[in-house]
């Protein structure tokens, strides 16, 4: 298995310091297509990014998010007096 | 935040509102209190301080963050206390930079294009919960706010006292922690099925 640091390219490694800003959009347009381009040559900056990308994707899962259970609703209402409104549920 | 929620009802106290406010954020706070704690006793305790508190100090409420970053940054609070009252060892505060070798990726198996029933399919599922868990709980909070919880790196920010570069870099320490012990894992399975 190469390490990053064993790499060809002497610039990944300040590259994939820009890759969460790339992800989210908010790197500058320069810094942006310099990047791109190294990704475009690069297939280890790609799998990198393609594997943070599903990553992200993954915790963003329905399955990932479970709703709150109805006796801590229950509990959670009473607690704030709220207990007329129990009935209420939006499920 | 639902726009049909009024923070005009909310702050004369109007308790129709508050309660659809509550169920408004109810299960994304008993999330962010489950993924930082770990268990769920711990979870409700934060949800209910969290609203009780809520309720205390919305009269003070400015409207300088959204309603929804306010939630946050009092649940964040409820769940930073807690730890610190239960793990005094743990360092919450770690503002320091991210060394540069924490950063360096050692895993480059590309296992991106596999179905996402298979990633989230029973061991799968278990690893991403364990390295959500693994993550130190500075990363952590920032990791569950901002890419959970879909918070903006400005609200994240709000939400923890924290200016945005450090949201940044806690970001991207996190995420390529992640990735990293999933792409271990993947390696493993996908050498294992050759």
């Amino acid at each position: 298995m190469s390490k990053m640091t064993d790499h060809v390219h002497s610039n990944c490694e300040y590259l994939l310091g820009s890759l969460s800003e790339y992800i989210d959009g908010e790197l500058s347009p320069e810094l942006c297509q310099e990047l791109e381009k190294h990704l475009a040559g690069c297939d280890n900056c790609r799998v990198v990014l393609n594997t943070t990308l599903r990553t992200i994707d993954l915790v963003h899962a329905p399955v990932e998010k479970p709703d709150l259970p109805e006796d801590v609703r229950e509990r959670l209402f009473q607690r704030l007096n709220l207990d007329d409104y129990l009935k209420h549920n939006p499920e | 935040m639902p726009s049909e929620i009024s923070l005009q009802a909310l702050i004369a106290g109007d308790r129709a509102e508050f309660a659809r406010l509550v169920d408004a954020y109810s299960s994304s706070i008993y999330r962010l209190g489950l993924r930082m704690l770990g268990n769920s006793q711990d979870a409700e305790d934060i949800l209910q301080n969290t609203f009780l508190s809520a309720l205390t100090h919305l009269p003070e409420f400015e409207g300088r963050s959204s309603l929804s970053t306010w939630l946050y940054r009092i649940a964040a609070n409820e769940a930073l206390m807690l730890i610190r009252r239960k793990k005094p060892e743990v360092n919450i505060d770690e503002t320091e930079d991210a060394e540069a070798e924490d950063l360096l990726p050692a895993q480059f198996v590309d296992w991106s294009a596999l179905p996402e029933t298979e990633l989230l399919s029973g061991e799968g599922k278990q690893i991403l919960d364990e390295a959500v868990q693994a993550l130190p709980e500075s990363l952590r909070m920032v990791f569950l706010l901002r890419d959970v919880e879909g918070l903006s790196i400005k609200e994240t920010a709000e939400a923890l006292n924290l200016t945005e570069t450090n949201v940044k870099t806690r970001l991207l320490r996190a995420r390529m922690f992640l990735r990293e012990k999933l792409s271990s894992y993947h390696n493993e399975r996908m050498i294992h099925q050759e």
